[in-house]
């Protein structure tokens, strides 16, 4: 047996700007064990639902993650409604839908120039960040913040889209999918990039599974899952077919996402098509008394929302996991046998989020 | 076959250099922001209550309204432009604007004091009289101190 060490990766890495700490056990350059530590972004946002107004935490759910923002006062709010039995208007519920599209979009643009980033493309990452920016634009002129947005409410959400809007998403959408296609074709058919990730970091379906990954890290590995099949918010009203390729390696997991953001723009183009007439939220009455969990899909993968109210207006128990998570223990098993090199930009394909995981 | 594959690339960068760049010069050309921006709080003061609804819904505490005194003061540092103060103003004197606020080195308050004293709630005895606008304006420059952080 060769001789083993234990290289400390992490908190502060250069690939990584997130804080996660990796004990490599190493046999020559090859990792045979990763020990994952977390903890070091804990601010204790969950704990903050028991001293303030169910309603208010809204703005502090969506500040659990920079990226997923908007998806996390989704699934609050839709755990409040379902406990409170409040039935959201269709429009309310198709603007849902296309905020939270948008948000896909520039999640995965943020990881498509992150990927590139970490394999020393940069003139791809900037390319990837400067399509991104079109999404953050849209965002600005819908909710008024490029990051935060604080759009959703419960019962609904606050502001609204006209026609204008509308019309000018989906020319946006039109105008970014054709700029997508170089940057698409330089991930998926550039030889250098192919190189770097064909055959890298194998995760077989039953493996995938086995360890709870989620996502597009699940799709990936050849298993069609997606919580969007739901059918909440309108995504029940839209065709939907989940994204899947089957080789499990870290090109799988990025065409996946490619595909993902053409997916997206499809679906905003639908919602706009379709959305109806009507008013964009409901009025909430008296305070909410029960237990609920959500599930929704997020751009990382599912997250699972849990709220415990005891008809006060202070929420007894918020419990929020995060894509990133379940897909920790599946990375480790990646992570096993695969050189110290690729060790970053392994851990990058599944599109990591400590801040979120530590809430 | 493998060169080719370097042709989707090499495209756009080979174009990139003769594009114009795609971000401007801040602060020589001026930012753009739309109109929903949400920038920083203004407040139409002289149409406040002084009920303080928006002191008690604000998520992080940005807001201090002292009814006595006429005065409505925020944290521009504490505030997180959620716009949730703005939605629950009865009055709907308070108003997100586009622009963010300057950068510093000292965390300040801004306090607004109101001119004209308010209209006497008549049916409810216990109410105390609202403050002449004589006496506002101490009160006013001691407001941010008393605020604890
Ligand atoms: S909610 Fe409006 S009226 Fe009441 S104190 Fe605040 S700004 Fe004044
Ligand atoms: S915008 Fe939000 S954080 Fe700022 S003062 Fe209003 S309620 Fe407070």
């Amino acid at each position: 047996m060769a001789k083993r060490s234990i290289v400390p990766f992490g908190p502060q890495h250069p690939v990584l700007p997130e804080p996660v700490h990796l004990d490599l056990v190493l046999e020559d350059e090859v990792v045979v064990e990763a020990v994952p530590s977390i903890g070091f972004v804990h601010r204790g946002l969950e704990k903050l639902v028991e001293t303030k107004d169910f309603k208010e935490y809204v703005y502090i759910a969506e500040r659990v993650c920079g990226i997923c923002s908007f998806g996390h006062g989704l699934g609050y709010c839709q755990t409040l409604e379902q406990i409170m039995n409040l039935e959201v208007p269709p429009r309310a519920r198709y603007l849902r839908t296309i905020w939270m599209e948008m948000s896909r979009i520039h999640s995965h643009l943020l990881w498509l120039g992150l990927l590139a980033d970490a394999m020393g493309f940069e003139s791809l990452f900037m390319e990837s960040w400067k399509l991104r920016e079109k999404i953050l634009d849209m965002f600005d002129a819908t909710t008024g913040g490029r990051v935060i947005f604080s759009v959703n409410c419960i019962g609904g959400v606050l502001k609204d889209m006209d026609e204008t809007m509308l019309k000018n998403i989906v020319d946006t959408c039109n105008e970014m999918e054709k700029e997508l296609k170089p940057i698409a074709d330089a991930f998926l058919r550039e030889y250098t990039t192919e190189s770097r990730l064909r055959g890298l970091g194998v995760l077989p379906a039953d493996q995938a599974v086995l360890a709870g990954a989620v996502g597009p890290m699940l799709r990936a590995s050849g298993v069609a899952y997606d919580a969007r099949k739901l059918g909440y918010a309108a995504y029940g009203d839209l065709d939907l077919e989940p994204i899947t390729s089957s080789d499990g390696d870290s090109y799988a997991r990025c065409e996946v996402r490619i595909k993902e953001i053409s997916q997206s723009f499809d679906l905003i183009r639908q919602a706009a098509a379709k959305i109806p007439a009507g008013p964009i939220a409901v009025p909430v009455k008296g305070f909410p008394k029960g237990e609920y969990f959500t599930r929704i899909e997020q751009p990382r993968g599912e997250a699972i929302y849990y709220v415990k109210a005891n008809g006060t207006k202070f929420i007894e128990r918020f419990r929020l996991r995060t894509p990133t998570t379940s897909n920790i223990p599946p990375m480790l098993n990646m992570l096993k046998d695969c050189q110290l090199a690729d060790v970053p930009l392994l851990i990058l394909t599944i599109d990591p989020c400590i801040s979120c995981t530590e809430r | 076959m493998s060169s080719l594959k370097f042709i989707p690339f090499a495209g756009t960068a080979l174009r990139n250099l003769f594009r114009k760049p795609v971000t401007t010069s801040y602060p020589f050309a001026p930012a753009q922001y739309p109109e929903r921006m949400r920038g920083h709080i203004e407040i139409d003061i002289e149409s406040c209550i002084s009920c303080g609804m928006c002191a008690r819904s604000c998520p992080p505490g940005a807001l201090t309204v002292d009814r006595a005194a006429g005065t409505w003061t925020i944290q521009r540092f504490d505030c997180v432009q959620c716009g949730n103060c703005v939605n629950v103003c009865p009055k709907k004197c308070l108003k997100m604007v586009p622009g963010y606020t300057t950068p510093d080195c000292t965390k300040h308050s801004d306090t607004y004091t109101r001119t004209t004293p308010l209209p006497k709630p008549a049916p409810r005895p216990a109410a105390k009289p609202a403050a002449p606008a004589a006496q506002a304006a101490p009160a006013a420059s001691q407001a941010p101190a008393a605020k604890t952080e």
